[in-house]
């Protein structure tokens, strides 16, 4: 199978992820769709590591995996405090730090 | 003499220690400290004895003494011995301020018996007397400067020794801030002296800056540079014109302070820091010039103010200022006025005290009252206090035999004497000398019959007026004897001048331009003719309990020819009007042209403080769109690049 397609597949997948989070209100959604641009970055990765033959591109998406799973225990854990205290998870209401 | 020069050091050291005593052991001293305090006082007056008795029996030529203590700096060029100098003129202040001084300290157990910091007032008195020996002992114009601001600290403790804080003491705290201030215009001559002097001479001991060799090699300018600079010292702490305005106000204090410290000793340090420098001033002959013009003005002046004050202490203290200017103006003649210089300040150190013990004794007796108007008739109620002031008035008038005959005549027989080259000199000093003696007939008797005389006494209601204790009395008798005959042992034959020629060199006889008997006659003329008018005008008169409207004279006199407003326009508010340009300039043009940076960095912040919007989706969509631009502009280039 042509390579291009994994590429045009990661691109169409970071797309899909991006605009979640530009365009969806829910703090939950808007992770998943961080959490969707991150594994088409992964995909970019191990479909260029194969490409050259060279596996510096898996490892650096496993150094993702592990950095994401952190970042959704912090996340998650932030999003379920806030809205605890505010009964929200609207990413448009936390807006304290407005100028 | 050097068997017991060991025991100089104990003059200081006795009340130094009482001090410290006192001070350090606070409340717990209480009970005992005025005691202790006397004790003090009366053991470096027994060392003082010893010492002039000692002195007395030595050869002339061995009565100065240098006793040296110890290095007390050594910096580069610069080496200062601590030691004290034992001389007749140190000996003779030594003898005043030791032997006053405990009179005093006795007189104030039983004046401030009912003031519950009665222990402190001791420590302070103690520490005077301390300060007022080191001043007088020193062998080094450093020493001396140390003694000097010594004295100046006790002097404005002990005038605000009332100052309890509350808003009715508040004239304490000003008048002792006001002779805190004035007095260090002064020390500031002081200092420049002594630094005109070190550069002269490199050194600062008499010894080095007043031998022949030194001031011999001194220019003309430099000597009357340093002579004015002292002059302006003596200026600040012996109350003289233009410095004199503080001196009022001082009597604020107890009067024990105004009679030992205003009166008797620390005023008249001025004069001996003159008679101490006088090598220096007859080395230039201008500053000696001004030193008897502000003694002739400052003696008509305070003169004049003691004619129209009718609160007790103030006219006395304007007595002492005219008084102090008689010492100036003798001081500032040479060799010849020395010794009465400093005898007249020795008979005066006795008369001012009894005098001012006496208005204490008075203000005690009626309930300190100090309005002379609400006085009369005092004579039959407080008898010892009446014939002791009295002594004291008769001395203060240079009635012969009492003590200020002799002093103040020696000072107006000098003051006639010729100077060459400048004729009008011996007139002009001479015939001040002389209305300023008639002058101080006036307000003496003034003074005298408004209190003791008259026909009604004009008490307020409830007084019952009687003598203090013993303790009060007694030092008036001695100071009353003291006036009266302290003149007639010292001055007959001249004993006193003999005794200081060591010191203050043997003047050459010169003869006054009238012939002396002229001049005694012509003084004793006008003095009994100022007393009598007074008599009448006080004694036989009755004095009007509101004092009158007056004239223009009287009123000016009576705000101290408006000395207070003359300071306040020409120094204090242009002082203030500097002080407010700076202030303003600092904040409207420094502080301003500064802040526009800040403001600036403000502004800006205000700008891009708005990108900040709050919304997480909005720096999401700035984030992507950011890096679509620069994939966008990467792909251009590269693309671009790699086309060609």
């Amino acid at each position: 199978m042509d390579i291009t397609n994994y590429v045009v597949l990661a691109a169409v997948l970071f797309a899909v992820g991006a605009t979640t989070v530009l365009l969806r209100r829910n703090a939950i959604v808007v992770f998943m769709g961080v959490e969707l641009m991150l594994n088409a970055t992964n995909l970019a990765f191990v479909t260029f590591a194969r490409m050259h033959g060279d596996l510096t591109g898996q490892v650096l998406a496993f150094f993702v995996m592990v950095v994401a799973a952190a970042e959704v225990v912090v996340g998650l854990a932030i999003i379920v405090t806030i809205f605890r205290t505010r009964r929200s998870a609207s990413v448009d209401d936390v807006n304290l730090l407005k100028g | 003499m050097n068997e017991v020069i060991g025991l100089a050091p104990w003059l200081v050291g006795f009340p130094l220690i009482g001090a410290a005593i006192l001070l350090l052991g606070g409340r717990a001293t209480d009970r005992w400290g005025h005691w202790l305090g006397v004790l003090a006082s009366g053991a470096s007056m027994v060392v003082a004895f010893i010492l002039m008795f000692r002195m007395i029996g030595t050869p002339v030529e061995e009565r100065s003494v240098d006793h040296h203590l110890w290095t007390w700096l050594s910096a580069g060029d610069l080496g200062v011995d601590l030691g004290l100098r034992l001389d007749p003129l140190s000996v003779t202040f030594v003898m005043l301020v030791t032997f006053v001084g405990t009179l005093i300290h006795i007189y104030s157990v039983a004046y401030m018996d009912h003031d519950p910091d009665r222990r402190r007032f001791f420590a302070y008195l103690n520490l005077f007397v301390a300060a007022m020996l080191v001043l007088v002992l020193a062998d080094s114009y450093l020493l001396l400067f140390v003694g000097w601001e010594g004295v100046g600290l006790a002097s404005y403790l002990l005038i605000g020794f009332w100052d309890t804080g509350r808003p009715s003491a508040r004239e304490n705290a000003v008048a002792a801030k006001k002779a805190f201030v004035m007095n260090r215009i002064g020390d500031m001559g002081l200092i420049a002296a002594m630094a005109l002097l070190f550069a002269h001479a490199g050194a600062l001991d008499f010894g080095t800056v007043l031998s022949d060799d030194s001031v011999g090699a001194m220019s003309q300018a430099t000597a009357t540079a340093v002579g004015l600079c002292l002059l302006l010292a003596a200026c600040g702490k012996s109350a003289q014109f233009p410095l004199q305005a503080w001196l009022g106000d001082a009597m604020a204090g107890p009067t024990p302070v105004s009679a030992l410290i205003h009166a008797a000793t620390m005023v008249t340090a001025g004069v001996y820091l003159m008679v101490r420098s006088g090598a220096i001033l007859e080395a230039a002959p201008t500053a000696q010039l001004v030193v008897v013009l502000v003694g002739a003005v400052t003696l008509l002046f305070g003169a004049i103010v003691g004619c129209a004050k009718d609160d007790i202490k103030k006219a006395l203290a304007a007595s002492t200022m005219s008084q102090i200017g008689y010492m100036m103006l003798a001081a500032g003649l040479g060799p010849a006025g020395y010794a009465f210089a400093i005898f007249h300040l020795l008979t005066h150190g006795f008369f001012k005290a009894g005098l001012f013990l006496g208005a204490g004794s008075v203000m005690h007796a009626m309930g300190d009252q100090t309005d002379m108007r609400r006085f009369g008739g005092l004579s039959r109620f407080l008898p010892i206090t009446w014939i002791t002031m009295g002594l004291g008035w008769l001395a203060i008038l240079g009635i012969p035999p009492f003590s200020g005959f002799w002093s103040k005549d020696g000072i107006i027989e000098a003051a006639f004497i010729p100077v060459e080259g400048q004729p009008w000199r011996a007139w002009v000093f001479g015939t001040v000398a002389v209305l300023g003696a008639a002058i101080t007939a006036f307000y003496m008797t003034r003074l005298f019959f408004m209190t003791f005389g008259g026909r009604r006494p004009r008490w307020t209601e409830n007084q019952h007026p009687h003598e203090g204790s013993p303790l009060m009395w007694w030092p008036l008798v001695f100071l009353g004897v003291g006036s009266a005959a302290l003149g007639l042992v010292l001055g007959i034959g001249g004993t006193f001048t003999t005794w200081l020629e060591p010191v203050t060199g043997h003047a050459e006889h010169h003869e006054p331009v009238l012939p002396v008997p002229v001049i005694i006659t012509a003084t004793l003329v006008v003095v009994v003719l100022g007393a009598l008018l007074a008599f009448r005008m006080y004694a036989v008169n009755l004095v009007p309990e509101e004092a009158p409207r007056g004239s223009v004279l009287t009123r000016a006199a009576r705000r101290d020819l408006y000395q207070d407003a003359a300071n306040e326009t020409l120094v204090m508010k242009p002082g203030y009007g500097l002080a407010r340009v700076v202030q303003v300039g600092d904040r409207d043009v420094v502080d301003r042209g500064w802040s526009v940076l800040p403001q600036a960095v403000s502004w800006f912040g205000g700008v891009f403080r708005k990108a900040q919007t709050g919304y997480v989706r909005s720096y999401a969509a700035g984030m992507a769109g950011g890096v679509l631009v620069i994939a966008v502009v990467v792909w251009l280039v590269v693309g671009l690049g790699g086309a060609q």
